[in-house]
């Protein structure tokens, strides 16, 4: 094929054009990205880190945040038994219809979701100071960057620069967009006492509990990419066949 | 095809690659074919799965049931798994005359015993779902119109269950079936 | 018997059925023995595969519909079922999600075939016109069902996209709020998105079909532009070309898998998983991918109707594409000059796709509006103008000609002895 000078001068041109970096996302620092146990075709959830996780997000985000699209069921899938999610589902009072007809209250069950601590949006602004905590269900799946993002986040406190004025109620992250969050910083070093031992850094708390959020957003995923490596490996396969059956139908043609 | 192979003479280079040559193109279009009715099948499992039921519906497999409401000779329905249960509060008379029937002269032949739990026998829990076509017999309240055994009266076609749920005339084929359950305390069972 | 079809099958089932209703001839005919040209290289594996995009988008479809709820209170909690508690909902709904991506990455190169190959020049005009009829209908449908998982994206882009209609004049605004059942997005608009989401996939499968009869009373058309001369020049479609749509086919599979298992939100924006909010618009609001071009050219004109207009002339323009064409030559093989301003018109495409993901401000806003300027004085400025000035290499005289002079000497007309692609 000949070259096309046209064409190459005006992909030149427009590469050339592209090349600065936008202007007004400096303010946001860029994501460092985590080394994940989930990452990459063979990826799995760290079961150890998703449980702590799991205890984090029940001791301290769920005081203000839903969980609202899981099931206590889901957390059969990072590994706890039966037993212990009966318990932990018991331990939530679920509202509920009494014989009598009048609004009561009954233990949950792993089939409940999770318990929200906000009966809805109003309510939870009228006690966040007109802030809405999300709902975490998603958030993984919701934000740019995913588990970097909340890890980052719940990393990125600090004083704000010399010169910002934050505005009232408002936090300094520096990976929040506009870095002014309405949440105060969640995680403190020993924040819970994890029951393996492990020590509770900030650190470790925001990387444990990003691991759970991420199974809570995607529960599918080790089933997904253990199917996935099966199929892209018979695609593989039959594409070798395939073309081997094409090459000798078209043997006999003359080209 | 292994005909081919063996009937070409030896020392005929051309001959014998020719066979070789068909017998390879017809194994792998073999393979290939064999591969895609695999990939299709594949591929259709998870379209027909997907009807069955899915994991939220079974997670409602159990629920539990409060006894004490239940006044001997009346039946509440209970709901489970979508379907009517029924949980009926059987008085001595009704037990002795479930007991007393002797099996040569049932359809679908069970002893009451079977049919209740040791020691509960006042307690008779089964699916409310006539087994002839699925619609739900009457007769929960002492008022309803039980049939002439006592039981259940199927509206839709006529069938009558005696009073443990046992089909005693047509058309339908079977006993109301019995849903698993359990009495985690005497006066709360668990179906499911 | 008199009236009964003369069906040469052997076996008698089907020798029954196709002496009073001939389908197998007709497939025979039409897919068997149909004679195609020799020399398609891989590119014209696009139309099968647009046609198993088709299938599997109908198929995952239907199945999706069973567990999803059109109502604005429980739309995107029943697509997270799907997603959570559907056995292989996740794979459903990835599959259908990622076929969409699938299924425009497709056919943009299906288009791209035809224009590089001057398919749409006469006999096959109408055949073009039923493809281009083909891309307005995928992108209605494709528009439809990314509202239905009521995120963030879904609400603002069905807002965004409908209010375009307001700028038509005096009806505008009567138009939209026809188009919305109501004063904005809300539930009525989901539910008939949703019914005509699922209708409009069907109306698509009679097109296609339309698409198909057509090309099947011209031939295609092949690499070299030129006409069948006999059957030299042809291949009977099975098993020659089964088996090469059959390799385009395990590709076209593999890529797919390697989206739908290892990148399933690779294409989606993050915003879709934030539950529909009528009072918030998302900081960055974009239209899914295969929209960003157009999408591009509406903001590059600083004025509500021309945007529109310029929007939607985009694709009108595709629909005369064989009148403003004025070269009789159809490959471009042999037209060297021409090839050279459609990779520009591809790069304008890209380019243009580019602009429409980021917010128009800086270089994005002189990038789109030059790219939108090229983009239509390509189709009515260059193309009839240079259609009559530019000297197109000799043409072979057959598909199989070169084939026949093969290792020999120079052929007749020189320029055109340049080896045959390799099929």
């Amino acid at each position: 094929m000949r070259l096309f000078p046209l064409a190459a001068i005006a992909a030149l041109a427009a590469a050339v054009s592209i090349g600065p970096a936008r202007a007004e996302e400096v303010t946001t620092a860029p994501l460092p990205h985590q080394r994940w146990t989930f990452d990459g075709p063979f990826g799995t959830y760290d079961r150890a880190a998703a449980q702590r996780g799991f205890q984090v997000y029940k001791e301290v985000c769920a005081n203000c945040h839903s969980l609202k699209l899981g099931y206590y069921r889901d957390l059969k899938g990072i590994g706890l038994s039966d037993g212990q999610i009966a318990a932990i589902a018991a331990s939530v009072s679920v509202p509920t219809i009494g014989e009598d007809g009048q609004p009561a209250e009954r233990p949950g069950l792993p089939s409940d979701h999770f318990h929200s601590p906000f009966p809805n949006e109003n309510a939870a602004r009228a006690a966040m100071n007109g802030a809405l905590p999300p709902d975490l269900s998603l958030i993984e799946k919701a934000r740019e960057g995913g588990a970097d993002y909340i890890y980052a986040l719940l990393n990125g406190y600090s004083e704000p620069p010399a010169g910002m004025k934050l505005g009232d109620g408002m936090n300094y992250n520096k990976y929040f967009p506009g870095n002014q969050i309405a949440m105060v910083q969640p995680l403190q070093n020993g924040q819970v006492t994890y029951a393996d031992g492990t020590p509770a850094t900030q650190e470790q708390m925001a990387r444990d509990v990003a691991t759970f959020l991420t199974y809570m957003a995607s529960p599918e995923m080790e089933d997904r990419k253990r199917i996935g490596v099966k199929i892209v490996l018979f695609l593989v396969f039959m594409t070798g066949i395939t073309y081997a059956v094409k090459r000798k139908v078209w043997a006999d043609v003359h080209h | 095809m292994a005909d081919s192979m063996t009937a070409t003479a030896p020392g005929s280079h051309g001959g014998a690659h020719a066979g070789q040559e068909v017998t390879k193109r017809d194994f792998l279009k073999l393979v290939a074919g064999a591969g895609a009715a695999v990939g299709v099948g594949a591929m259709a499992w998870p379209v027909i799965d997907s009807m069955n039921p899915s994991k939220d519906v079974l997670a409602l497999s159990s629920i539990d049931v409060d006894l004490t409401p239940i006044q001997a000779g009346q039946a509440i329905t209970a709901v489970w798994r979508g379907k009517p249960v029924f949980v009926r509060h059987r008085t001595p008379e009704e037990i002795k005359a479930a007991e007393s029937v002797p099996l040569s002269q049932l359809i679908d032949p069970q002893a009451d015993k079977a049919r209740v739990k040791p020691g509960h026998d006042q307690w008779l829990v089964v699916v409310g779902i006539c087994t002839h076509l699925g619609c739900v017999p009457i007769g929960n309240k002492p008022s309803d119109n039980r049939g002439e055994f006592g039981g259940w009266f199927c509206p839709c076609h006529g069938s009558q269950y005696d009073t443990s749920g046992r089909v005693r005339h047509g058309p339908a084929p079977a006993n109301l079936a019995v849903p698993p359950y359990a009495f985690e305390t005497d006066t709360k069972i668990k179906i499911g | 018997m008199a009236g009964l079809h003369k069906s040469e099958f052997t076996n008698p089932v089907i020798n029954w059925v196709d002496s009073r209703l001939p389908i197998f001839t007709m497939m025979q005919k039409e897919y068997g023995v149909f004679p195609t040209p020799k020399n398609f290289n891989y590119f014209w594996n696009f139309g099968a595969l647009a046609m198993v995009n088709l299938m599997i988008m109908i198929v995952t479809g239907i199945f999706l519909a069973m567990n999803y709820t059109p109502h604005v209170s429980m739309a995107f909690d029943s697509v997270e079922r799907i997603m959570r508690d559907v056995n292989f909902g996740w794979l459903l709904r990835y599959v259908h999600a990622n076929g969409a991506s699938m299924f425009f990455i497709v056919t943009y190169i299906h288009i791209f075939r035809g224009l590089y190959y001057g398919s749409y020049k006469a006999p096959r005009e109408l055949l073009w016109i039923i493809g281009v009829v083909i891309l307005l209908l995928m992108m209605a449908t494709a528009f439809m069902g990314y509202v239905l998982p009521w995120g963030q994206m879904s609400y603002w882009g069905a807002t965004v996209i409908t209010n375009l209609f307001s700028a038509i004049p005096l009806v505008g605004d009567s138009i939209v709020t026809w188009l919305w059942g109501g004063f904005s997005v809300d539930n009525p608009t989901l539910n008939r998105f949703f019914s005509l989401h699922y209708l409009l996939p069907f109306v698509l499968v009679g097109v296609v079909f339309l698409h198909v009869a057509a090309l099947h009373v011209t031939g295609s058309n092949n690499p070299l532009g030129i006409e069948v001369k006999g059957p030299q020049d042809t291949l009977p479609f099975h098993p020659y070309y089964t088996v090469k749509d059959s390799v385009g086919m395990c590709v076209y599979l593999l890529v797919f898998a390697v989206l739908v298992f290892f990148a399933p939100d690779f294409f989606s924006a993050p915003d879709n998983y934030i539950p529909a909010n009528p009072l918030v618009t998302p900081a960055e609001i974009v239209p899914e991918w295969y929209f960003l071009p157009f999408y591009a050219i509406l903001r590059s004109v600083p004025n509500k109707l021309g945007g529109v207009v310029m929007m939607f002339g985009a694709i009108a323009v595709l629909f005369v594409l064989p009148w403003l064409d004025t070269s009789p030559v159809r490959s471009c093989k042999f037209r060297p000059i021409y090839r050279q301003f459609l990779f520009l018109l591809v790069i304008s495409c890209i380019v243009l796709g580019m602009v429409g993901a980021h917010r128009p401000e800086g270089i994005w806003v002189v990038l789109g509006r030059v790219c939108t300027a090229y983009y239509f004085l390509h189709f009515l400025v260059i193309l009839p103008i240079l259609g009559k000035l530019e000297r197109p290499l000799p043409l072979p005289e057959s598909i199989s000609r070169p084939v026949i002079a093969g290792g020999g000497g120079p052929l007749p007309g020189g320029a055109a002895a340049k080896p045959m692609e390799k099929v």
